[in-house]
Protein backbone atom coordinates (compact mmCIF):
# COMPACT_ATOMS: atom_id res chain seq x y z
CA UNK A 1 0.00 0.00 0.00
CA UNK A 2 1.22 3.42 -0.88
CA UNK A 3 1.55 5.96 1.91
CA UNK A 4 -1.21 8.58 1.70
CA UNK A 5 -1.61 11.72 3.77
CA UNK A 6 -5.03 13.32 4.02
CA UNK A 7 -5.69 16.57 5.72
CA UNK A 8 -9.02 18.20 6.45
CA UNK A 9 -10.62 19.87 9.47
CA UNK A 10 -12.00 17.35 11.99
CA UNK A 11 -14.95 19.61 12.71
CA UNK A 12 -16.80 22.29 10.76
CA UNK A 13 -19.99 24.33 10.92
CA UNK A 14 -22.76 23.62 8.40
CA UNK A 15 -22.15 25.79 5.34
CA UNK A 16 -18.38 26.15 5.96
CA UNK A 17 -16.16 25.76 2.92
CA UNK A 18 -13.50 23.25 3.97
CA UNK A 19 -10.19 22.57 2.28
CA UNK A 20 -9.14 18.99 1.67
CA UNK A 21 -5.49 18.18 0.94
CA UNK A 22 -4.23 14.82 -0.27
CA UNK A 23 -0.77 13.52 -0.94
CA UNK A 24 0.11 10.00 -2.04
CA UNK A 25 3.42 8.31 -2.58
CA UNK A 26 3.71 7.21 -6.20
CA UNK A 27 6.59 7.31 -8.76
CA UNK A 28 4.43 8.67 -11.63
CA UNK A 29 6.82 7.09 -14.13
CA UNK A 30 6.03 8.81 -17.43
CA UNK A 31 6.72 5.95 -19.84
CA UNK A 32 9.14 8.15 -21.78
CA UNK A 33 12.26 7.91 -19.62
CA UNK A 34 15.08 5.43 -20.16
CA UNK A 35 16.07 3.36 -17.12
CA UNK A 36 19.64 2.61 -16.00
CA UNK A 37 19.98 -0.02 -18.76
CA UNK A 38 18.91 2.42 -21.49
CA UNK A 39 15.52 0.79 -22.02
CA UNK A 40 12.35 2.85 -21.70
CA UNK A 41 10.74 2.31 -18.30
CA UNK A 42 7.11 1.23 -18.61
CA UNK A 43 4.55 3.89 -17.81
CA UNK A 44 3.34 3.69 -14.22
CA UNK A 45 1.11 6.57 -13.25
CA UNK A 46 -2.04 7.28 -11.32
CA UNK A 47 -4.70 8.04 -13.93
CA UNK A 48 -7.68 8.87 -11.79
CA UNK A 49 -8.51 10.34 -8.41
CA UNK A 50 -11.94 10.65 -6.92
CA UNK A 51 -13.47 11.75 -3.68
CA UNK A 52 -16.87 10.67 -2.42
CA UNK A 53 -18.80 11.96 0.58
CA UNK A 54 -21.19 9.39 2.03
CA UNK A 55 -21.10 7.55 -1.31
CA UNK A 56 -21.75 10.60 -3.48
CA UNK A 57 -18.99 11.77 -5.81
CA UNK A 58 -17.89 15.33 -5.00
CA UNK A 59 -14.56 15.65 -6.81
CA UNK A 60 -12.79 13.85 -9.64
CA UNK A 61 -9.48 14.43 -11.41
CA UNK A 62 -7.68 12.75 -14.29
CA UNK A 63 -3.91 12.59 -14.12
CA UNK A 64 -1.43 12.43 -17.00
CA UNK A 65 2.24 11.53 -17.42
CA UNK A 66 3.35 15.14 -16.87
CA UNK A 67 2.26 15.09 -13.22
CA UNK A 68 5.14 15.01 -10.74
CA UNK A 69 5.87 12.07 -8.45
CA UNK A 70 3.90 11.86 -5.19
CA UNK A 71 0.96 13.87 -6.50
CA UNK A 72 -0.58 16.48 -4.26
CA UNK A 73 -4.24 17.33 -4.88
CA UNK A 74 -6.21 19.90 -2.99
CA UNK A 75 -9.83 21.00 -3.39
CA UNK A 76 -12.67 22.47 -1.38
CA UNK A 77 -16.19 21.38 -0.54
CA UNK A 78 -19.04 22.78 1.49
CA UNK A 79 -19.67 20.98 4.77
CA UNK A 80 -23.33 20.02 5.06
CA UNK A 81 -23.48 17.20 7.61
CA UNK A 82 -21.24 14.82 9.51
CA UNK A 83 -19.95 11.89 7.52
CA UNK A 84 -17.12 10.05 5.82
CA UNK A 85 -15.04 11.04 2.83
CA UNK A 86 -13.66 8.27 0.67
CA UNK A 87 -10.59 8.99 -1.44
CA UNK A 88 -9.67 6.65 -4.29
CA UNK A 89 -6.60 6.67 -6.49
CA UNK A 90 -6.47 4.34 -9.51
CA UNK A 91 -3.79 3.84 -12.10
CA UNK A 92 -1.51 1.66 -14.18
CA UNK A 93 -0.69 -1.88 -13.10
CA UNK A 94 -4.00 -2.24 -11.28
CA UNK A 95 -3.14 0.49 -8.77
CA UNK A 96 -6.24 1.00 -6.67
CA UNK A 97 -6.19 2.49 -3.21
CA UNK A 98 -8.90 3.92 -1.02
CA UNK A 99 -8.54 5.89 2.21
CA UNK A 100 -11.20 7.47 4.41
CA UNK A 101 -11.50 10.45 6.72
CA UNK A 102 -14.42 11.83 8.68
CA UNK A 103 -15.75 15.26 9.47
CA UNK A 104 -18.11 16.23 12.26
CA UNK A 105 -20.48 19.04 11.35
CA UNK A 106 -22.09 20.83 14.25
CA UNK B 1 24.11 24.07 -23.31
CA UNK B 2 27.10 22.24 -21.84
CA UNK B 3 29.49 24.68 -23.45
CA UNK B 4 27.70 27.69 -22.01
CA UNK B 5 27.74 26.06 -18.57
CA UNK B 6 31.48 25.61 -18.87
CA UNK B 7 31.87 29.26 -19.89
CA UNK B 8 29.84 30.37 -16.88
CA UNK B 9 32.06 28.21 -14.69
CA UNK B 10 35.20 29.62 -16.29
CA UNK B 11 33.86 33.08 -15.48
CA UNK B 12 33.43 32.01 -11.88
CA UNK B 13 37.00 30.82 -11.65
CA UNK B 14 38.37 34.11 -12.99
CA UNK B 15 36.14 36.15 -10.74
CA UNK B 16 37.06 34.12 -7.65
CA UNK B 17 37.85 36.58 -4.94
CA UNK B 18 36.46 35.73 -1.52
CA UNK B 19 33.64 37.93 -0.25
CA UNK B 20 34.76 37.24 3.32
CA UNK B 21 38.10 35.69 4.23
CA UNK B 22 37.67 32.02 5.08
CA UNK B 23 33.97 31.94 4.27
CA UNK B 24 30.75 33.75 5.06
CA UNK B 25 30.26 36.60 7.55
CA UNK B 26 28.12 35.31 10.47
CA UNK B 27 25.53 38.03 9.86
CA UNK B 28 25.16 36.86 6.22
CA UNK B 29 24.72 33.19 7.05
CA UNK B 30 21.48 31.78 5.68
CA UNK B 31 19.87 28.50 4.71
CA UNK B 32 19.12 27.47 1.13
CA UNK B 33 15.48 27.97 2.14
CA UNK B 34 16.08 31.73 1.81
CA UNK B 35 17.22 31.23 -1.80
CA UNK B 36 13.87 29.76 -2.88
CA UNK B 37 10.75 31.52 -4.15
CA UNK B 38 7.71 32.03 -1.88
CA UNK B 39 5.77 29.04 -3.33
CA UNK B 40 8.51 26.54 -2.52
CA UNK B 41 9.08 28.08 0.90
CA UNK B 42 5.37 27.69 1.62
CA UNK B 43 5.47 24.07 0.43
CA UNK B 44 8.36 23.29 2.80
CA UNK B 45 6.52 24.92 5.71
CA UNK B 46 3.21 23.13 5.14
CA UNK B 47 3.47 19.55 6.41
CA UNK B 48 0.22 18.68 4.64
CA UNK B 49 1.61 19.70 1.22
CA UNK B 50 5.21 18.55 1.72
CA UNK B 51 5.92 15.24 -0.04
CA UNK B 52 8.90 14.65 2.30
CA UNK B 53 6.34 13.96 5.04
CA UNK B 54 5.48 10.69 3.25
CA UNK B 55 8.99 9.46 4.12
CA UNK B 56 8.83 10.85 7.65
CA UNK B 57 5.59 8.92 8.24
CA UNK B 58 7.17 5.75 6.88
CA UNK B 59 10.08 6.38 9.27
CA UNK B 60 7.67 6.73 12.18
CA UNK B 61 6.23 3.29 11.37
CA UNK B 62 9.68 1.72 11.08
CA UNK B 63 10.68 3.26 14.42
CA UNK B 64 7.93 1.27 16.14
CA UNK B 65 8.25 -1.98 14.13
CA UNK B 66 10.33 -4.82 15.64
CA UNK B 67 12.69 -6.49 13.15
CA UNK B 68 12.37 -10.21 12.49
CA UNK B 69 14.59 -12.20 14.84
CA UNK B 70 13.22 -11.08 18.21
CA UNK B 71 15.27 -7.90 18.81
CA UNK B 72 13.34 -4.86 20.03
CA UNK B 73 12.12 -2.05 17.76
CA UNK B 74 13.90 1.29 17.89
CA UNK B 75 11.12 2.43 20.20
CA UNK B 76 11.72 -0.61 22.44
CA UNK B 77 15.02 0.91 23.56
CA UNK B 78 14.59 4.60 22.81
CA UNK B 79 10.88 5.07 23.64
CA UNK B 80 9.13 8.14 22.27
CA UNK B 81 11.33 9.66 19.58
CA UNK B 82 9.88 13.09 20.34
CA UNK B 83 11.72 13.01 23.67
CA UNK B 84 14.69 10.69 23.12
CA UNK B 85 15.72 11.90 19.65
CA UNK B 86 15.17 15.59 20.24
CA UNK B 87 18.37 17.47 19.44
CA UNK B 88 20.25 14.38 18.27
CA UNK B 89 20.46 15.31 14.57
CA UNK B 90 21.65 18.80 15.52
CA UNK B 91 24.91 17.37 16.85
CA UNK B 92 25.73 14.83 14.14
CA UNK B 93 28.20 13.76 12.72
CA UNK B 94 29.50 12.61 16.12
CA UNK B 95 32.23 10.34 17.45
CA UNK B 96 31.55 6.61 17.53
CA UNK B 97 33.67 5.36 20.41
CA UNK B 98 33.01 1.71 19.61
CA UNK B 99 34.66 1.92 16.20
CA UNK B 100 36.89 4.92 16.88
CA UNK B 101 35.68 7.10 14.02
CA UNK B 102 33.22 9.89 13.25
CA UNK B 103 29.82 8.82 11.90
CA UNK B 104 26.79 10.62 10.55
CA UNK B 105 23.19 10.04 11.58
CA UNK B 106 22.37 7.43 8.94
CA UNK B 107 25.47 5.42 9.89
CA UNK B 108 24.46 5.73 13.57
CA UNK B 109 21.06 4.25 12.73
CA UNK B 110 22.65 1.39 10.81
CA UNK B 111 24.99 0.80 13.72
CA UNK B 112 21.97 0.33 15.99
CA UNK B 113 20.57 -2.12 13.49
CA UNK B 114 23.76 -4.13 13.47
CA UNK B 115 24.85 -4.03 17.12
CA UNK B 116 21.50 -3.72 18.90
CA UNK B 117 19.01 -5.33 16.54
CA UNK B 118 21.35 -7.90 14.92
CA UNK B 119 20.00 -7.25 11.41
CA UNK B 120 21.63 -6.11 8.19
CA UNK B 121 22.27 -2.40 7.72
CA UNK B 122 19.83 -0.62 5.40
CA UNK B 123 21.21 0.31 1.97
CA UNK B 124 22.26 3.91 1.35
CA UNK B 125 19.46 5.92 -0.30
CA UNK B 126 16.93 3.14 0.37
CA UNK B 127 13.47 4.41 1.24
CA UNK B 128 13.77 2.79 4.70
CA UNK B 129 17.07 4.44 5.62
CA UNK B 130 15.94 7.83 4.30
CA UNK B 131 12.63 7.48 6.14
CA UNK B 132 14.17 6.52 9.50
CA UNK B 133 16.87 9.18 9.24
CA UNK B 134 14.33 11.83 8.27
CA UNK B 135 12.04 10.77 11.12
CA UNK B 136 14.86 10.98 13.67
CA UNK B 137 16.14 14.30 12.28
CA UNK B 138 12.67 15.84 12.20
CA UNK B 139 12.63 15.59 16.01
CA UNK B 140 15.29 18.35 15.98
CA UNK B 141 13.39 20.66 13.67
CA UNK B 142 13.97 24.29 14.61
CA UNK B 143 16.89 23.55 16.94
CA UNK B 144 20.23 25.20 16.15
CA UNK B 145 22.90 23.01 14.58
CA UNK B 146 25.33 22.44 17.45
CA UNK B 147 28.42 20.42 16.47
CA UNK B 148 30.04 18.63 19.42
CA UNK B 149 33.29 20.11 20.68
CA UNK B 150 34.75 16.60 21.04
CA UNK B 151 38.47 17.01 20.21
CA UNK B 152 38.49 13.56 18.57
CA UNK B 153 36.43 15.06 15.74
CA UNK B 154 38.92 17.86 15.04
CA UNK B 155 41.22 16.05 12.59
CA UNK B 156 38.34 14.87 10.36
CA UNK B 157 36.73 18.32 10.51
CA UNK B 158 40.03 19.91 9.42
CA UNK B 159 40.24 17.39 6.61
CA UNK B 160 36.69 18.31 5.59
CA UNK B 161 37.60 21.95 5.40
CA UNK B 162 40.67 21.14 3.28
CA UNK B 163 38.46 19.12 0.91
CA UNK B 164 35.96 21.98 0.76
CA UNK B 165 38.66 24.42 -0.25
CA UNK B 166 40.61 22.14 -2.60
CA UNK B 167 40.17 22.36 -6.33
CA UNK B 168 38.96 19.05 -7.75
CA UNK B 169 37.64 17.65 -11.00
CA UNK B 170 38.21 18.59 -14.60
CA UNK B 171 36.90 22.14 -14.18
CA UNK B 172 39.37 22.97 -11.43
CA UNK B 173 36.62 24.18 -9.08
CA UNK B 174 36.40 23.93 -5.30
CA UNK B 175 33.26 23.82 -3.19
CA UNK B 176 34.39 27.13 -1.68
CA UNK B 177 34.49 28.92 -5.04
CA UNK B 178 30.77 28.42 -5.41
CA UNK B 179 29.52 28.33 -1.82
CA UNK B 180 31.85 30.80 -0.04
CA UNK B 181 32.66 33.21 -2.83
CA UNK B 182 29.66 33.18 -5.18
CA UNK B 183 26.58 32.35 -3.14
CA UNK B 184 23.58 34.43 -4.10
CA UNK B 185 24.64 34.46 -7.77
CA UNK B 186 23.18 32.23 -10.45
CA UNK B 187 24.53 29.27 -12.33
CA UNK B 188 22.24 29.04 -15.31
CA UNK B 189 18.78 28.97 -13.76
CA UNK B 190 19.91 27.71 -10.33
CA UNK B 191 20.67 30.12 -7.50
CA UNK B 192 23.93 29.19 -5.79
CA UNK B 193 23.11 28.70 -2.10
CA UNK B 194 25.66 28.95 0.68
CA UNK B 195 25.56 25.16 0.77
CA UNK B 196 24.37 24.47 4.31
CA UNK B 197 23.32 20.93 5.28
CA UNK B 198 20.35 22.14 7.32
CA UNK B 199 17.56 20.00 5.90
CA UNK B 200 18.75 16.48 5.10
CA UNK B 201 17.41 14.04 4.21
CA UNK B 202 15.30 16.34 2.03
CA UNK B 203 12.82 16.23 -0.82
CA UNK B 204 14.21 17.61 -4.03
CA UNK B 205 11.81 18.36 -6.87
CA UNK B 206 14.50 17.55 -9.43
CA UNK B 207 14.94 14.11 -7.85
CA UNK B 208 11.18 13.64 -7.52
CA UNK B 209 12.05 12.09 -4.23
CA UNK B 210 13.99 12.11 -0.99
CA UNK B 211 17.78 12.07 -0.83
CA UNK B 212 20.59 12.21 1.69
CA UNK B 213 23.27 14.86 2.10
CA UNK B 214 25.71 12.46 0.44
CA UNK B 215 23.48 12.31 -2.61
CA UNK B 216 23.52 16.12 -2.72
CA UNK B 217 27.33 16.17 -2.43
CA UNK B 218 27.61 13.62 -5.23
CA UNK B 219 25.50 15.94 -7.42
CA UNK B 220 27.83 18.86 -6.72
CA UNK B 221 30.89 16.70 -7.40
CA UNK B 222 29.53 15.51 -10.76
CA UNK B 223 28.84 19.16 -11.59
CA UNK B 224 32.51 19.84 -10.90
CA UNK B 225 33.38 16.88 -13.15
CA UNK B 226 35.01 15.19 -10.18
CA UNK B 227 34.60 11.49 -9.43
CA UNK B 228 32.12 11.24 -6.52
CA UNK B 229 33.27 9.13 -3.54
CA UNK B 230 31.31 5.94 -2.91
CA UNK B 231 28.40 6.25 -0.45
CA UNK B 232 29.61 6.01 3.15
CA UNK B 233 33.18 7.11 2.33
CA UNK B 234 35.07 8.84 5.20
CA UNK B 235 35.59 11.85 2.88
CA UNK B 236 31.85 12.55 3.02
CA UNK B 237 31.82 12.33 6.81
CA UNK B 238 34.76 14.78 6.91
CA UNK B 239 32.89 17.18 4.60
CA UNK B 240 29.69 16.76 6.63
CA UNK B 241 31.60 17.62 9.83
CA UNK B 242 32.98 20.80 8.31
CA UNK B 243 29.63 21.72 6.74
CA UNK B 244 27.90 21.36 10.12
CA UNK B 245 30.45 23.63 11.82
CA UNK B 246 30.18 26.11 8.97
CA UNK B 247 26.36 26.11 9.17
CA UNK B 248 25.97 26.42 12.97
CA UNK B 249 23.85 27.89 14.49
CA UNK B 250 21.32 27.77 11.64
CA UNK B 251 18.28 25.68 12.61
CA UNK B 252 17.67 22.07 11.51
CA UNK B 253 14.96 22.05 8.82
CA UNK B 254 14.53 18.34 8.12
CA UNK B 255 12.70 17.44 5.97
CA UNK B 256 13.58 20.45 3.81
CA UNK B 257 12.38 20.92 0.25
CA UNK B 258 14.61 22.11 -2.58
CA UNK B 259 14.08 22.79 -6.32
C1 LIG C 1 18.61 -2.86 22.00
C2 LIG C 1 18.49 -1.43 22.21
C3 LIG C 1 18.52 -0.53 20.98
C4 LIG C 1 17.76 -0.63 19.84
C5 LIG C 1 16.77 -1.68 19.46
C6 LIG C 1 18.10 0.54 19.06
N1 LIG C 1 19.03 1.30 19.68
FE1 LIG C 1 19.69 3.11 19.08
N2 LIG C 1 20.96 3.15 20.66
C7 LIG C 1 21.06 2.20 21.66
C8 LIG C 1 22.16 2.53 22.54
C9 LIG C 1 22.62 1.72 23.76
C10 LIG C 1 22.72 3.74 22.06
C11 LIG C 1 23.93 4.50 22.62
C12 LIG C 1 25.14 4.23 21.76
C13 LIG C 1 25.58 2.77 21.79
O1 LIG C 1 25.93 2.30 22.84
O2 LIG C 1 25.50 2.14 20.73
C14 LIG C 1 21.93 4.11 20.88
C15 LIG C 1 22.12 5.26 20.15
C16 LIG C 1 21.30 5.69 19.12
C17 LIG C 1 21.38 6.99 18.48
C18 LIG C 1 22.35 8.09 18.81
C19 LIG C 1 21.81 8.90 19.96
C20 LIG C 1 22.74 10.00 20.39
O3 LIG C 1 22.35 10.69 21.35
O4 LIG C 1 23.81 10.18 19.81
C21 LIG C 1 20.42 7.01 17.51
C22 LIG C 1 20.11 8.16 16.55
C23 LIG C 1 19.74 5.74 17.55
N3 LIG C 1 20.29 4.97 18.54
C24 LIG C 1 18.71 5.39 16.69
C25 LIG C 1 18.15 4.11 16.66
C26 LIG C 1 17.23 3.67 15.66
C27 LIG C 1 16.70 4.53 14.50
C28 LIG C 1 16.91 2.39 15.96
C29 LIG C 1 16.02 1.43 15.17
C30 LIG C 1 16.48 1.14 13.82
C31 LIG C 1 17.63 2.03 17.17
N4 LIG C 1 18.39 3.10 17.56
C32 LIG C 1 17.52 0.81 17.81
C33 LIG C 1 20.24 1.12 21.80
C34 LIG C 1 19.32 0.68 20.86
C1 LIG D 1 29.68 25.17 -9.69
C2 LIG D 1 29.20 25.59 -8.41
C3 LIG D 1 29.16 24.56 -7.29
C4 LIG D 1 30.20 23.83 -6.77
C5 LIG D 1 31.65 23.85 -7.21
C6 LIG D 1 29.66 23.07 -5.67
N1 LIG D 1 28.33 23.30 -5.54
FE1 LIG D 1 27.16 22.71 -4.03
N2 LIG D 1 25.54 23.55 -4.92
C7 LIG D 1 25.58 24.31 -6.07
C8 LIG D 1 24.22 24.68 -6.46
C9 LIG D 1 23.81 25.50 -7.68
C10 LIG D 1 23.37 24.11 -5.47
C11 LIG D 1 21.84 24.21 -5.39
C12 LIG D 1 21.20 23.26 -6.34
C13 LIG D 1 19.71 23.35 -6.31
O1 LIG D 1 19.14 23.21 -5.23
O2 LIG D 1 19.14 23.56 -7.34
C14 LIG D 1 24.25 23.44 -4.51
C15 LIG D 1 23.80 22.80 -3.35
C16 LIG D 1 24.64 22.37 -2.34
C17 LIG D 1 24.19 21.96 -1.02
C18 LIG D 1 22.75 21.89 -0.56
C19 LIG D 1 22.28 23.15 0.10
C20 LIG D 1 20.85 23.04 0.58
O3 LIG D 1 20.27 24.08 0.86
O4 LIG D 1 20.30 21.94 0.67
C21 LIG D 1 25.31 21.58 -0.32
C22 LIG D 1 25.35 21.06 1.10
C23 LIG D 1 26.45 21.74 -1.21
N3 LIG D 1 25.99 22.24 -2.42
C24 LIG D 1 27.76 21.42 -0.88
C25 LIG D 1 28.80 21.40 -1.82
C26 LIG D 1 30.09 20.83 -1.56
C27 LIG D 1 30.52 20.15 -0.28
C28 LIG D 1 30.82 21.01 -2.71
C29 LIG D 1 32.22 20.50 -3.01
C30 LIG D 1 32.37 19.05 -3.00
C31 LIG D 1 29.98 21.75 -3.65
N4 LIG D 1 28.77 21.93 -3.08
C32 LIG D 1 30.41 22.22 -4.88
C33 LIG D 1 26.71 24.69 -6.77
C34 LIG D 1 27.97 24.21 -6.52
Amino acid sequence: MARALINLPKTAKAGDVIEIKTLISHPMETGFRPGPDGRILPRNIITEFLCRFEGEEIFRAELFPAASANPYLTFTTTATRSGTFQFTWRGDGGFDQTETATVTVA
Amino acid sequence: MIRSAVLVLAGLILAAEPAFPGGIAPSDKRSGLAEMGPELQAMQRDDTAHPGMLWVQDGADLWARAPTGGAPACSGCHGEARASMRGVAARYPAWDARNGRPIDLQDRINLCRRTHQHVEPLAYESADLLGLTAFVATQSRGMPIAPPEDPRLAPARREGRALFEARMGQLGLSCAICHDDHWGRHLGAAAIPQGHPTGYPLYRLEWQGMGSLQRRLRNCMSGMRAEPYPFGAPDYIALELYLAERAAPLPVETPALRP
